[in-house]
């Protein structure tokens, strides 16, 4: 009878998300010149894409409580690694890309190890190591260059059977397997269980070191993924600070838009993904309002301000002062 | 005699001590490759580099404490740094009060952390991101719009890069004075003591009749004004202001904060500590930089050391 209600309850930060977006990308979209055209949103697609992989990465770690400040730097380290080598026969390609990915696997696994059996506070752990995968990264590429394979980047940033975006086929397939099973398997629960508390976990037998470790593994993958993408698009590689520091910023950001908990244990990717599309929907809806380009930064901050100001609407429920300092 | 010697003992904390102990195990590292690592004029002209990151990190460490954190530290000290150049352009009366009209800006901005984390209870991490991108935003509209003064005043200058008796470094000496009053601020006032007391246990400290909400929120001031300070500091260093200019602040000050022997969950950790994080990794990217090894390597060493140094005395109990 009430399982609508738990099931309503627990999807709320998503399905918040995914409103918000649904509005904001209607507002932009009928305030476009061009309209609601396959291209308009095919460009969106792919800028919203790269964002949404990276607060999905964001997200495996954020759920049990963690946070990962490596991300962005995992994707700039994938972008200047699939420079070089997803490139060539499509045999080369495909050696590549999975190259690119088990480096992805390995910069999760690092972070997982320093964490989980370094006993280090993530904050600062991932802090030191995204600083080693950028000297890496740096050392691939001092000078921003490289050559990606075209008719894949093409394919993956171009459109299916000419209207829907590619890209958003990618992301779905992503989705579908990669979050849904974990989030459905005993491990993705422990990581939500540990999130939740850690000490309750412990207590109920949950695996807790696996499922931290997990989380922290998916995560350096799907960054990894996110780099590959961003080397589709670019068709180049770059190491720079800003780019991975401005990712690793703006997961988080999407991540809070999308409904998750930074004290762990509760939201999904889904809310994730939402709220990164949501973001990158801020930054463009200023163009269409044809808004002097000077005023988007601050018209982007002051929205992600007021964003962050309206959770703090759960205060009015608040009926003992002490619940303030949990 | 033996007892004292024990008491003395148990005062030095083991983290700051190990940190220190670094500093000269990178210092004796650094002679072998030049001697010129162990001369007074190196050792200053480091002390003098490593101020402005000590500002900053002492204004990190407040928040720390508390058990939060202050992402906003790259914009804040850009604000300081820009709004005080933009005063010098604004006549005599600007000229005389840049320094604190740039600090007061990230006071400004700070109290708009503080209320976002006391009162609205917005977790630290994101309310100080979007202050951020606001300050960001604003520096945006503020030098494209009104192409302020990027040029420091003289006395920002002389704040900076002035030398007091010709020997000891202006700036050394601002930090000297900063780090004093946060000291006694921490150790000798009710307000550093409730800062202690909300980073162990808000909801305690609380109950012991703290204005918990109000501590926080002027500890997020000063902070604010802290980072802005340096910014101030670090435009007179290089006599102008620029946009990114606190880019390279954020993580090295909450590293040197950590390396410090401070808990980033709060409540737990000395000024003294801090001083030896700063001090340790201005040393660290001086050798690097001097040693000739190339940016790659520079953040590979760099990112190691944070991480082997913390295996070594910043892990977390044992739980349970």
């Amino acid at each position: 009878m009430n399982d609508w209600r738990y099931w309503l309850r627990e999807r709320r930060g998503s399905l918040l998300a995914f409103m918000f977006f649904f509005v904001m990308f209607a507002v932009y979209v009928s305030n476009h010149p061009a309209g609601l055209t396959a291209n308009v949103v095919q460009t969106a697609a792919n800028k919203g894409v790269l964002l949404a992989l990276v607060a999905m990465a964001q997200t495996f770690v954020v759920v049990t409580a963690g946070i990962d400040l490596s991300v962005g730097m995992v994707l700039v380290l994938s972008n200047c690694l699939a420079s070089w080598i997803v490139v060539g026969s499509p045999a080369m390609v495909g050696v590549g890309v999975l190259v690119v990915v088990l480096t992805g696997l390995m910069c999760g696994a690092i972070n997982g190890a320093i964490v989980i059996y370094g006993r280090l506070q993530p904050i600062v752990s991932t802090i030191a190591t995204g600083a080693i995968y950028f000297g890496v990264a740096l050392a691939l590429r001092p000078v921003p260059g490289g050559d990606v394979d075209t008719a894949l980047a093409d394919a993956l940033t171009g459109r299916v059977v000419g209207l829907v975006p590619a890209s958003l086929v990618a992301l779905a397939a992503v989705v579908f397997m990669i979050w849904v099973p974990y989030r459905r398997s005993s491990i993705g629960r422990a990581a939500y269980a540990v999130g939740s508390s850690e000490s309750a976990a412990y207590m109920s037998g949950v695996p807790i070191k696996a499922a931290k470790f997990v989380a922290y593994l998916l995560s350096g993958l799907v960054a990894s993924l996110g780099g590959l993408f961003l080397s589709f698009i670019t068709t180049s590689g770059e190491a720079s600070v800003a780019i991975g520091g401005s990712y690793t910023l703006y997961s988080i950001a999407a991540v809070v838009l999308g409904g998750v908990s930074l004290f762990g244990g509760s939201g999904s990717a889904i809310g994730a993904i939402f709220g990164a599309l949501m973001f990158r929907t801020i930054g463009d809806l200023l163009f269409v309002f044809d808004l002097d380009p000077l005023w988007q930064p601050l018209f982007q901050g002051a929205v992600l301000l007021a964003a962050v100001c309206i959770g703090s609407a759960r205060l009015f429920q608040i009926r003992n002062r002490l619940d303030l300092f949990e | 005699m033996t007892t004292r010697a024990g008491a003395l003992w148990q005062k030095v904390d083991p983290a700051a001590a190990t940190a220190f102990g670094c500093i000269i195990l990178l210092l004796l590292l650094g002679s072998l490759y030049s001697s010129s690592f162990l001369s007074p004029e190196y050792l200053l002209q480091q002390l003098k580099v490593a101020s402005f990151l000590g500002v900053i990190a002492t204004g990190m460490m407040l928040v720390i404490l508390l058990g939060q954190i202050d992402l906003s530290v790259p914009w804040v000290v850009a604000v300081g740094g820009m709004m005080s150049t933009a005063a010098t352009g604004w006549g005599p009366l600007g000229v005389a009060f840049a320094i604190p009209f740039g600090v007061l800006c990230g006071v400004a901005l700070g109290f708009v952390n503080g209320f976002g984390v006391a009162y609205l209870r917005i977790p630290s991490m994101i309310i100080t991101l979007a202050v951020n991108a606001v300050a960001r935003g604003l520096m945006v509209v503020h030098t494209g719009g009104f192409s302020p003064q990027d040029a420091s005043s003289t006395a920002m200058r002389v704040l900076a890069t002035g030398h007091f008796l010709y020997v000891v470094p202006n700036a050394l000496l601002v930090w000297a004075a900063v780090g004093a009053m946060t000291m006694f601020l921490l150790s000798r006032t009710t307000f550093g003591r409730a800062i202690y007391g909300i980073g162990n246990r808000e909801r305690a400290a609380y109950l012991s009749g703290v204005r918990t909400q109000r501590v926080v929120l002027f500890t997020f001031a000063i902070t604010g004004g802290l980072s802005a300070f340096g910014g101030v500091l670090l435009a007179g260093y290089a006599s102008k202001a620029a946009q990114a200019m606190g880019d390279a602040y954020l993580l090295p000050s909450i590293a040197a904060v950590v390396l410090g022997g401070a808990s980033i969950l709060g409540g737990r950790g000395n000024y003294i500590g801090t001083v030896a994080g700063v001090i340790l990794i201005t040393l660290l990217q001086s050798i690097l930089s001097v040693a000739q090894i190339q940016e790659a390597g520079r953040q590979v060493i760099y990112g190691v050391v944070i991480i082997g140094m913390l295996l070594l005395y910043g892990r977390e109990r044992l739980a349970r």
